[in-house]
């Protein structure tokens, strides 16, 4: 009994406790991305934004929550019952999922597995079923159309992210997200012989075409604008959601944002050092490594919010040839240019 | 005996969901069920220790061929009732097709034998230090280099040959070209005429 507690329970409760805490903090502070996607955009379009529940507006998004959850939730009658609610569930699912393996700090890891970067990569590529599921249950033009839409854009444009993806690797040498992060505690900075400049080593410098693409990417790959096409409320009304309310159209919502924060959490892990502190130095090296993680999550998260408030949306073609005629065969390039010039030089891991 | 329990779990739900695939009367319903079956055998390899190819095939086939699948499927117009409606008309000869499968399948299991100095050299179990993408990687890019970049080849082919067959230019149809469109500044799109007043071009 004693070793079934010690081998089996005990890890599982483990588990669970971390899943717990994870779970909150994030969906916390995907109430307060929230916020701030809509504060920021407000600002660029010189507007308060939301201001009226609680201080500044700040409880805001819980306002929402509660407002969606006691709404009551219309099933159209033609739709297929099962797979329509079942869709927004799945969609929150597979968004949650990914952060098993996020290393948000040092060590601070649920699942350290070897294969963390092509597990974020399946884990996301799933998203596009709820988005799917959710247009062809619906069992309705609009979001049928989305439906159709969003399957090819968020196929397209995985391509161009496993090619970045595979640059960095190669420059790691392991699929572990953990080891991302180490292996850019050594770089140009210690190169230059200012080891104490450390974001100098991180890979947003050497590989910047990549992070750019990555970066494009996905945005499109979460369905922000300008690549909003799945939802363009000015074609489609709301796409796949227009027959969504309440509780099931709120898990979209959520799952949208948690798979941008996810894709911010990426980006500052492939090409911002992920946990490292910018300048290896007291007092920057005092902060700990997750409160460094967090900052540069939000960051990215500035930055996409950004996008949304100045570029106009793309047309479906534009974003189509953009993805499979510039993307994919600049990524490719880039993975045989990185591969070859680590094998001349002989910095390959 | 935690390993059994979820071997248990993923094989009897990729079981029952293949059965779901042939069953479900909604094609949909048929691709949801295979993407499930997709999904738990790709736990099954995670099992097995493959977690590199219980990726890829949540990658490959999950990721991209089953939503392909799905996006097909969706389009169809499908009448459920005229779909049952033949059911007992095709059922003797289908019956006849799946038994004379069933005794080659049961022939070739049946007699099949194996060298008795082979056994136990089928495969070679990598060592616990060496990762599964860098025991596939060692292999995959020097002993199987030929049959890699042959594979390749003919997806290369298949690729294209989709691409011949689909690719039209119409005449009428107006194409954007963008590197024009780039191009174009004002020296090539506009003329600047001082027009005096009263006067017209």
């Amino acid at each position: 009994m004693s070793a079934f507690w010690a081998d089996y329970l005990w890890p599982l409760i483990i588990i669970v406790a971390e899943s717990l805490v994870l779970l909150v903090v994030l969906l916390i502070g995907v109430a307060y991305v929230i916020y701030a996607d809509r504060k920021i955009w407000a600002a660029v379009q010189m507007r308060r934004g939301p201001n009226v529940v609680g201080p500044w507006g700040l409880l805001q998004s819980f306002a929402d929550m509660l407002k969606f959850v006691f709404k009551e939730p219309t099933i159209p009658s033609g739709a297929n019952k099962g797979i329509f609610i079942f869709a927004p569930f799945f969609a929150t699912m597979v968004a949650l999922a990914a952060w098993a393996v996020i290393p948000v700090a040092d060590g601070w890891v649920i699942s350290d597995i070897n294969v963390g970067i092509l597990y974020v990569l399946a884990i996301s590529s799933l998203g596009v079923y709820g988005t799917i599921m959710g247009g062809w249950a619906s069992n309705s033009k609009y979001p049928f159309l989305s439906a159709l839409r969003s399957a090819a854009q968020m196929v397209s444009y995985e391509v161009s992210i496993g090619f970045v993806i595979i640059t960095v690797l190669l420059c790691v040498g392991s699929l572990n997200l953990s080891d991302v992060v180490r292996a850019q505690s050594h770089g140009l900075a210690s190169a230059l012989g200012v080891p104490w400049l450390s974001f100098l080593n991180w890979y947003w410098l050497p590989l910047l075409p990549m992070m750019v693409i990555f970066f494009i990417s996905a945005l499109a790959e979460t369905n922000r604008p300008p690549f909003d096409l799945a939802e363009a409320e000015s074609e489609l009304v709301a796409g796949f959601m227009v027959e969504y309310g309440s509780s099931l159209y709120m898990l979209f919502m959520l799952a949208e944002y948690v798979a941008i924060v996810l894709q911010c959490a990426m980006l500052s892990i492939l090409f911002m050092g992920g946990w490292a502190s910018p300048i290896d130095l007291p007092p920057f090296n005092w902060i700990p490594g997750v409160i460094w993680f967090v900052l540069k999550i939000l960051f990215w998260f500035f930055m996409f919010a950004m996008v949304k408030a100045f570029v106009p949306r793309y047309r479906y073609d534009q974003l189509m040839r953009l993805g499979w005629k510039v993307f994919l065969p600049l990524s490719l390039a880039m993975v045989v240019i990185v591969a070859g010039v680590l094998q001349v030089t002989g910095w390959a891991p | 005996m935690i390993q059994a329990f979820f071997f248990y779990l993923f094989a009897a739900v990729t079981v029952a969901s293949a059965f779901g695939v042939i069953s479900a009367r909604n094609p949909v319903h048929s691709v949801l069920f295979l993407i499930l079956a997709f999904f738990n055998a790709a736990g099954l390899f995670v099992l097995m220790g493959a977690e590199f190819l219980a990726m890829l095939l949540v990658v490959v086939y999950v990721g991209a061929v089953a939503v392909l699948f799905l996006f097909v499927v969706m389009m169809l117009d499908v009448d459920f009732t005229e779909l049952r409606s033949g059911l007992l008309e095709y059922m003797p000869i289908g019956s006849v097709i799946g038994l004379i499968l069933l005794a080659e399948l049961l022939m070739v299991v049946g007699g099949w034998a194996i060298e008795p100095g082979m056994i136990g050299h089928g495969a070679t179990p990598i060592t616990a230090a060496t990762t599964n993408v860098a025991a596939i990687g060692a292999v995959l890019y020097t002993k199987y280099i030929f049959f890699f970049q042959v594979a390749g080849l003919v997806l290369l082919v298949a690729m294209i040959g989709a691409i011949v067959l689909t690719l039209r230019h119409k005449a009428f149809v107006k194409r954007q070209n963008i590197e024009e469109q780039v191009a174009r500044g004002p020296a090539t799109a506009i003329e600047i005429v001082s027009v005096e007043s009263g006067k017209g071009l």
